[in-house]
């Protein structure tokens, strides 16, 4: 390993590194504005200059690579001079609108320019002006500000595969662009807001709410997908001004997506902040204690078996497991967390998460994606496959509708026969899984919510273990949920019990009117016209389409708003914590669970949260080991059988709108509309 | 100088399609063949100015599309490639395209002089093209002739050792359809030195150095 002199102490670093990364492991911070570590390197923004013996001139750190016996130095006199005359360019040319500008507090250039910036300008001649540029409704340019590093068009190139963003002319006409302009077709775009080092790329739906130092900061978890991202929620007076990712290799690294990001604005619009109660077929405000009564009128007389409950995506795994310990209670084990119907059973572990993680994508050397459009279900791991897809020597193939997944895919077929074909080793790509070392495959819910999907698992189960994909220390049998909610209710054991009735039946029951009341915690995505006739209970955050449907509505927390369990669609735990507290008389969700419960003449046996997570603890050790993706016991699952003939259709048609909270944001209303008229120029036809 | 535009988003309806001819699609064969396999996009140069002379001295944004297609890479990377050479253009030009060098030596040696002829001559200004669309007058960067400077280069030829008279004499030729013999302007041979040889004058062989 080499060996160098950075700033008078020897360090050994690993060969093949640069002199920047070098300096790094000393300790010693360079400046840097086009450098990012999750990009190839560019070298033009010239900031990292550092004197190296036996060079005439300073080098660029950030490009040069590390050799045995260098002598650097990092805060001479020539490297702090050099560094003073390029920052003194970067300004020739850079607006002094710091007042005015979104960076303002977290800006690269700004904090450098402190250090290397000169007090004054000797630049007389005028200022460059750029036009400005449409990058759409989620990113706001300012193209004066830029200094050209070119992180946002690397970006675009590398990790989000939508080469559309360019340098474009020479010297001082230079600009990023897009060729024809256009919004940038990108579901990882907001990130180009946190590379870009000056306020050239800023939030648009941001812009101008706030100052970065004003700001409350939170750090939880996403639950808009199931991914589970890292994210910093920044909030102001009671309010979330803002999301950004927070760094987290296992899962996110340092990206999220545009919802992730941009959705927060629907946390504050249709938000059900009262209880109501519906009165005369009109939903009129209540209290909480009339709300309650209003429950217990209903249920005092109602057998166990014809009551009903049904956790949405957005439920967190305390409040379905209070609910599941509620309706025990009550006698019925009518509980389901499956609203799309998907044919996952609760008892197999590693039949339903995704067994080889999303870091471990980057080991895998084949991909067989079934009945999933990662780009739109889960951006990230779509990402992650893209990022494997670079290194090179990977295969994918994929089953199920075309699509551009940002990467060379092949498409092998449609639907089930394929499948067939593939498991029974028919097929090409069966050899190509058979010859890799480490085979993956996902399966999404495109696959398994229809009415064939556990002959579908059990199908990919068999491609699975036939391909070699089951070994020691490897699994790649991976299930892709499109729900923040759906692993941990599958863990919690939120579906139905002995003898219970799943989604379908007790849409089903309800609309015969073989129940007396069901309970949705945050369900929205289910045909609520079997509900016509049936009480409902709607407890969740925004109005949508359950609480239209409801008799009863108890107003809950966003998942900003609570401390609460996700679990990720690897089967990581992870705690969403209260950035802001839930507004007018919302509660955080288990708690209203517990209250009613007392009200019902069942209290549950918890009455803080620290017990009832060791109760959850209790139901499911995996609880007890939050942040980790723990490995599942490989065994059977699935129903063997016939399968259905039909193709496979991806279940989310419009990546910006799956849940209430996405569907209430105007942002998102945006970005959908945009997708839409993009869409239509490209086919033709609308959708 | 302004920045490169952006060609209008319904650009390909005006300037209608664009594809190459039966010649120059064998030409464009031929040039992609001279590079690896999977290497192709390397090509792009020699394509865009294969498409270029095929319209008439420009590239429509039709025209930028298909050789992009061509090579398979995306449409941003060849614009990319479009905007960063002069010698590509975006816009129509004139059937003659007079380049005037005013960089230092050429300036030093009288470019100045040089390009009040050509305005002058052509009755336009910089960027702008005769309304018979004859001629186009630009000012380039260094041409790589100093030594022959000031120069000019109209399409594919320089012509060097110009003055304002020399310049206008030159542009009238151009002007009446006739084609003037590019080079020196001045009967000088290549570069050789203006004022006449100053070494090699004698026939004889070179003698070694003497007092060594």
């Amino acid at each position: 390993m080499p060996k160098l002199t950075i700033d008078g102490v020897e360090v050994e670093v690993e060969p093949g590194i640069t002199v920047l990364q070098a300096c790094e492991t000393a300790g010693v911070e360079i400046p840097r504005f086009c450098y990012h570590e999750r990009l190839s390197i560019a070298g033009n923004c010239r900031m990292c200059l550092v004197e190296m013996e036996k060079s005439p001139k300073p080098v660029a750190s950030c490009a040069m690579p590390v050799a045995d016996g260098m002598v650097i130095l990092t805060h001479s006199e020539m490297a702090v001079k050099a560094r003073r005359g390029v920052m003194e360019f970067l300004l020739i040319n850079h607006p002094l609108d710091c007042p005015i500008c979104d960076q303002g507090g977290e800006c690269d250039l700004q904090d450098q320019a402190l250090f290397y910036g000169f007090d004054r300008t000797r630049f007389e001649e005028p200022k460059r002006s750029v036009e400005e540029k449409d990058f759409g409704p989620l990113i706001q340019t300012f193209m004066t500000r830029c200094i050209h590093c070119t992180r946002c068009v690397r970006f675009a190139t590398e990790i989000a595969g939508v080469e559309e963003l360019g340098l474009t002319g020479r010297g001082e006409d230079v600009e990023i662009d897009t060729y024809v302009e256009k919004a940038l077709g990108s579901e990882l775009s907001g990130n180009m807001i946190d590379l870009c080092p000056v306020g050239a790329l800023t939030s648009k739906p941001y812009a101008f709410t706030a100052r970065s130092w004003e700001l409350g900061k939170t750090e939880s978890v996403d639950a808009l997908d199931a991914v589970g991202s890292a994210i910093r929620v920044d909030s102001r007076d009671g309010e979330v001004m803002r999301i950004l990712p927070r760094l987290n290799e296992a899962v996110n690294e340092e990206w999220i997506s545009d919802k992730t990001r941009f959705a927060y604005d629907g946390l504050r619009r249709q938000r059900l902040d009262r209880p109501y109660v519906r009165r005369d077929g009109k939903l009129e405000e209540a209290s909480w204690d009339e709300a309650f009564a209003a429950i217990a009128g209903q249920l005092e007389d109602a057998p166990g078996q014809r009551i009903a409950a049904i956790a949405g995506d957005l439920a967190d795994c305390e409040s379905m497991l209070a609910l599941k310990d509620l309706m025990a209670a009550l006698g019925s084990a009518n509980t389901d967390c499956r609203q799309d119907g998907a044919r996952i059973e609760a008892g197999r572990r590693a039949g339903y998460i995704f067994n080889t993680t999303i870091a471990g994508i980057e080991q895998a050397d084949a991909c067989l994606l079934i009945g999933t459009n990662a780009r739109f279900e889960a951006p990230l791991i779509n990402a992650r496959l893209r990022k494997r897809y670079l290194a090179g020597g990977f295969s994918v193939g994929f089953v199920g509708p075309e699509v551009d997944l940002t990467y060379r895919a092949e498409r092998l077929g449609a639907g089930p026969k394929t499948l067939g074909e593939i498991a029974e080793g028919e097929h090409p790509f069966a050899r190509v899984l058979d010859h890799a070392s480490h085979p993956m495959l996902i399966i999404g819910q495109g696959a398994l919510a229809r009415p064939d999907g556990a002959q579908v698992l059990a199908t990919a189960r068999a491609i699975a273990e036939e391909t070699g994909m089951i070994a020691d220390g490897w699994n790649g049998f991976n299930v892709l949920h499109l729900a923040a909610a759906r692993v941990g209710g599958l863990d919690i054991g939120f579906v139905p019990g002995e003898g219970g009735l799943d989604v379908a039946a007790i849409l089903e029951a309800a609309s015969s009117g073989g129940l007396d009341a069901v309970y949705l915690l945050g369900a929205d995505e289910i045909d609520m016209a079997g509900l016509a006739d049936t009480f409902v209970i709607y407890q969740g955050h925004n109005g949508d389409a359950g609480a239209e449907a409801a008799d009863v509505i108890l107003p809950g927390a966003a998942y900003t708003e609570k401390d609460a369990t996700y679990v990720n669609t690897e089967g990581r735990v992870q705690y969403t914590r209260l950035a802001v507290f839930p507004p007018g008389e919302a509660r955080e969700d288990w708690k209203i669970v517990r209250a009613l419960s007392g009200v019902l003449g069942q209290t549950l046996a918890y009455d803080d949260i620290g017990a009832l997570r060791a109760r959850m603890a209790e139901v499911n050790r995996i609880f007890a080991a939050p942040d980790e993706a723990q490995p599942a016991e490989w065994g059977a699952f699935g129903t063997p059988g016939e399968m259905d003939p039909a193709p496979f259709a991806y279940p989310v048609e419009n990546f910006y709108m799956t849940d209430p909270i996405t569907r209430a944001s105007v942002t998102m209303a945006k970005c959908t509309e945009l997708a839409r008229s993009v869409n239509k120029d490209k086919t033709g036809t609308d959708g | 100088m302004s920045g490169p535009t952006n060609p209008p988003a319904n650009g390909a309806d005006e300037a209608g399609p664009f594809a190459f001819t039966k010649a120059n699609a064998a030409l464009a064969e031929e040039i992609v063949g001279r590079y690896p396999e999977d290497r192709e996009a390397s090509a792009v140069m020699p394509l865009l100015d294969l498409a270029q002379r095929q319209n008439g001295g420009w590239l429509p944004p039709p025209a930028v599309a298909y050789v992009a297609d061509y090579l398979g890479m995306p449409h941003i990377r060849v614009y990319e490639v479009v905007t960063f050479y002069s010698m590509f253009n975006l816009k129509p030009v004139g059937r003659n395209q007079v380049k005037v060098c005013t960089t230092t030596p050429c300036w030093l040696c009288g470019s100045a002089e040089v390009l009040d002829a050509c305005r002058e001559t052509l009755g336009i200004d910089l960027d702008e093209t005769s309304e018979d669309g004859e001629f186009t007058l630009t000012e380039v960067e260094c041409i790589g002739a100093c030594v022959n400077a000031p120069v000019i280069q109209i399409n594919d030829d320089y012509y060097e050792d110009l003055d304002g008279a020399r310049t206008a004499a030159l542009l009238d030729l151009l002007k009446k359809g006739e084609k003037p013999k590019p080079g020196s302007q001045t009967g000088r041979q290549c570069s050789a030195p203006v004022k006449g040889l100053a070494t090699l004058i004698s026939s004889g062989k070179m003698k070694g150095r003497e007092g060594d």
